[in-house]
């Protein structure tokens, strides 16, 4: 039994998600101050990945990172590529799963009553306090929603990741990948044992990630303000 | 707005559903449509042209196009759908019971796993034409000379077909094995569904090196032949066509592969860089 896939799908999942909740939060938060129609173009793009087909988006990476992309021959000057490589399948992953964090992130910031966020202001707070103490505990059930959104869809991700980081066994072969190349090579055996173990990673998260959120009882930061 | 809908439908609650304005034209589009879909009916007349499927390796693509062109000319009654990929993947979609009526593999592999599980006509079964696997370079790379330099350091990513499903990577493969270069070039290869895909990988300079054919290479002028495998290295290679047991226009198909194995598609497929084949008498 070839375990390298769930290490792979692992590791690729959780850096991608992580580096998705910092971008799609920073993106939220800067997305949500400002007003008018220009916007709404930043938005489509932001949600570009959602909408486009995989290897529409893998192809459109490979283009942009490949030898004689922009930022390939950027990278190549630092003796780096991303392409046929692990952080390849990070940047693929955490592509397709940015728009689902960002929306989700800003449906939960646009929830926050404003009105404890001032007072969070008259009382000296800087932004940064305003954004940890105040705005990101009242907008975390929504944010923890999208997280677990953005590493479901990271975790599933096969047609950006073949595209732009190559089939490649133990190195960029996750999950998903591995068991298509079983399939094609009709070794079903593996491609069950490994759909089985992706099952249940998800379920783990799942369960682990409810169980934990009603453990610690939302209630506790609204209370601050009665 | 309201007014509008309230009118609309005010026939419909007074005099019945049949006489309000809006049923009476959703009335007129389902009549339309179904004048329609009656004159739109495939006209059955002794002409309808027959058409196959021919499923084959995609190494084939450029002549087989050809091939199919010109047979299409000569027979007008005939029209051919091609279908490409990697000769496992096409396998398999056979085994799965995908309509198609011709198989051509590019390793007489998929052909035997086929006909030991009785899915092509064996009678049919013939070899039709060889190939050679080499190896190429992005055309303005000067560092690799030989197999050999596979090994060099300079050269990170290799690309070759998979190769338990792409015959390309089963010929590099074997060839690797017995070179005693295997295990150096597992470590830096990459993996393709179908033989074009390592080209591209390898036009796109992605890849430092890769396997194809030659008739591949000859195609592609971002390429170069770098190296080429020795004949005894690797199985020979030889494409296998046979007509699929399961297919409607049998008759049809087997007059196609009779063509494909003709002198005249011979001079077609020379002219892209395949080699011709020894005949084997019967069965593998």
């Amino acid at each position: 039994m070839e375990w390298s896939p769930v290490w792979i799908s692992l590791a690729t999942s959780i850096t991608a998600t992580a580096l998705t909740l910092v971008a799609g939060l920073a993106a939220a938060v800067w997305r949500e101050r400002r007003e008018g129609p220009l916007f709404a173009l930043v938005d489509a793009v932001f949600l570009l990945p959602l909408v486009l087909p995989p290897t529409v988006v893998g192809f459109s990476l490979l283009l942009l990172f490949g030898r004689n992309g922009p930022m390939g021959k950027l990278l190549l000057r630092f003796g780096t590529t991303i392409v046929f490589s692990w952080p390849g399948t990070v940047i693929a992953a955490a592509i397709v799963s940015f728009p689902l964090l960002y929306l989700t992130a800003r449906a939960a910031l646009e929830q926050v009553d404003p009105h404890f966020l001032q007072a969070a202001r008259t009382l000296g707070a800087s932004e940064w306090r305003v954004f940890g103490e105040v705005a990101l505990p009242l907008a975390w059930p929504g944010v923890l929603a999208g997280t677990v959104l953005s590493f479901a869809r990271a975790l599933g991700e096969f047609g950006a990741t073949l595209m732009l980081a190559g089939n490649i066994p133990g190195k960029t072969a996750t999950i998903p990948i591995a068991i298509y190349f079983a399939v094609e090579a009709n070794d079903i055996r593996r491609a069950v044992s490994w759909c089985l173990i992706d099952l249940v990673i998800s379920i783990t998260l799942l369960a682990g990630l409810y169980f934990w959120t009603h453990a610690q009882g939302f209630g506790r930061t609204r209370r601050v303000w009665r | 707005m309201p007014r509008a809908t309230a009118s609309a439908f005010a026939g419909s609650q007074r005099e019945g559903m049949m006489n309000s304005p809006v049923s009476r034209i959703a009335g007129a589009l389902v009549s339309l449509l179904l004048v329609a879909g009656v004159l739109a009916r495939p006209q059955l007349s002794a002409e309808q042209p027959v058409s196959i499927t021919v499923s084959a390796a995609i190494s084939l693509k450029s002549a087989l196009d050809d091939i199919g062109h010109a047979y299409q000319q000569a027979h007008p009654g005939v029209k051919i759908t091609f279908h490409y990929g990697g000769s496992g993947t096409l396998q398999h979609q056979v085994e799965q019971g995908a309509p198609m009526d011709l198989f051509i593999s590019a390793s007489p592999r998929q052909m035997s796993a086929l006909e030991a599980e009785g899915l092509i006509k064996t009678e049919t079964r013939r070899d039709l034409i060889g190939n050679i696997l080499v190896l190429i370079v992005p055309a303005p790379s000067r560092i690799v000379q030989s197999l050999q330099d596979l090994i060099r350091p300079e050269v990170k990513v290799i690309a070759l077909g998979e190769p338990v499903t792409v015959p390309a990577g089963m010929y590099a493969r074997q060839t690797l094995d017995h070179m005693g270069l295997l295990a150096a070039v597992e470590k830096k290869a990459v993996y393709a569904t179908d033989v074009r895909q390592v080209l591209t990988y390898v036009e796109t300079g992605d890849a430092d090196a890769g396997f194809v054919y030659k008739t591949d290479a000859q195609s592609s002028s971002k390429v170069r032949v770098a190296a080429t495998a020795p004949e005894d290295s690797h199985d020979p290679i030889v494409y296998s066509g046979a007509v699929v047991k399961s297919s409607g226009s049998a008759a049809s198909a087997r007059a196609f592969l009779d063509f494909v194995d003709s002198p005249r598609a011979r001079e077609i497929f020379t002219r892209f860089g395949f080699t011709p084949v020894e005949k084997r008498a019967g069965k593998n």
